[in-house]
């Protein structure tokens, strides 16, 4: 876990970022109805997704690690990185609630996106409640990273099968168009991957961020 | 390094020869032309590169701590 010190990937991370907040607002995009320009959230909702899914990817690896070896870090290492996925929950689930008042005309009109992104989210508070309800220290990291590896595909089907196949008014789902189709014959791409990319290690900088101060924490508690 | 930004100034070549589609649909055309979005695009970079120099000292604070320890 060295490269969590290394700067290089963070300067990466930001010019990524960087370069899609130019070309993602410039770059020319399909002329689509209803859509109109705010298919540009392409580049800035999206990857907030994408952050998020990262982080608890991760996450889930964590668990699994450290339920073979018992190590207390792999277990901080998996809190944090759901921490910072929540974050990221968040930034996607308002950035696309106020994209929602402007494209369908409600903040919350009960699409099935938003309702199992709703469900999913619960999912995830549930851990963190779950995981400060157990005083013991090795009883509570062996509950959270089980119940952990068993939230992340309930995720995953809550977030991107489920709505896909129900009438969902989201881009992608129930025939309507998604960004596939796209940036296939247009440019979009020069914008979207980059962002993808960019968001995810920014979501993975945070999350090494929020475990090493949760590090030295632990070592403090552990000394006295 | 630099056959990284030689491949980048390729990629981005191709911007530039993107042509309008013709039709009806509403977009920012006239903001843009105006040279508005140029503004918006200025207030974003800026937001984000504060944030990104403040994530930077966070960090090498936290270099420091760890190192004390």
């Amino acid at each position: 876990m060295k490269f969590i010190y290394q700067t290089w990937w963070k300067a990466l991370a930001v010019l990524l970022i960087f370069s899609t907040l130019i070309t993602g607002l410039l770059l020319p995009v399909p002329r689509l109805a209803i859509l109109h320009e705010t298919i540009r959230n392409l580049y800035f909702h999206v990857p907030m997704w994408m952050g998020m899914l990262s982080v608890f990817v991760i996450s889930v690896v964590f668990s699994v690690m450290y339920l073979n070896t018992g190590k207390e870090e792999y277990d901080l290492a998996s809190v944090e990185c759901v921490n910072t996925g929540l974050l990221f929950y968040a930034l996607g689930l308002v950035s696309g609630m106020l994209w929602a008042k402007y494209t369908w005309g409600e903040f919350w009109s009960g699409d099935p996106k938003q309702n199992s992104a709703a469900i999913a989210f619960l999912l995830y508070c549930a851990y963190l409640v779950l995981r400060n309800s157990i005083d013991e220290e090795q009883k509570r990291g062996k509950i959270s990273a089980i119940y952990n590896i068993f939230a992340f595909p309930i995720m995953v089907v809550l977030i991107f099968v489920l709505p896909r196949m129900t009438d969902s008014l989201h881009p992608g789902n129930g025939g309507n168009p998604a960004f596939g189709k796209y940036d296939l014959d247009n440019g979009m791409r020069i914008a979207f991957y980059p962002a993808m990319a960019g968001w995810s290690l920014l979501a993975i900088w945070i999350a090494t961020i929020r475990y090493r101060i949760r590090l030295i924490e632990y070592k403090r508690n552990s000394i006295d | 390094m630099k056959r990284f930004f030689a491949l980048l100034s390729l990629i981005l070549c191709n911007i530039f020869t993107y042509a309008q589609q013709p039709s009806n649909v509403e977009m920012a055309d006239t903001m843009r032309s105006s040279g508005k979005i140029y503004v918006v695009i200025g207030v974003i970079c800026i937001v984000f590169i504060g944030l990104a120099i403040y994530l930077f000292s966070i960090d090498r604070r936290l270099k420091k701590i760890e190192k004390g320890n």
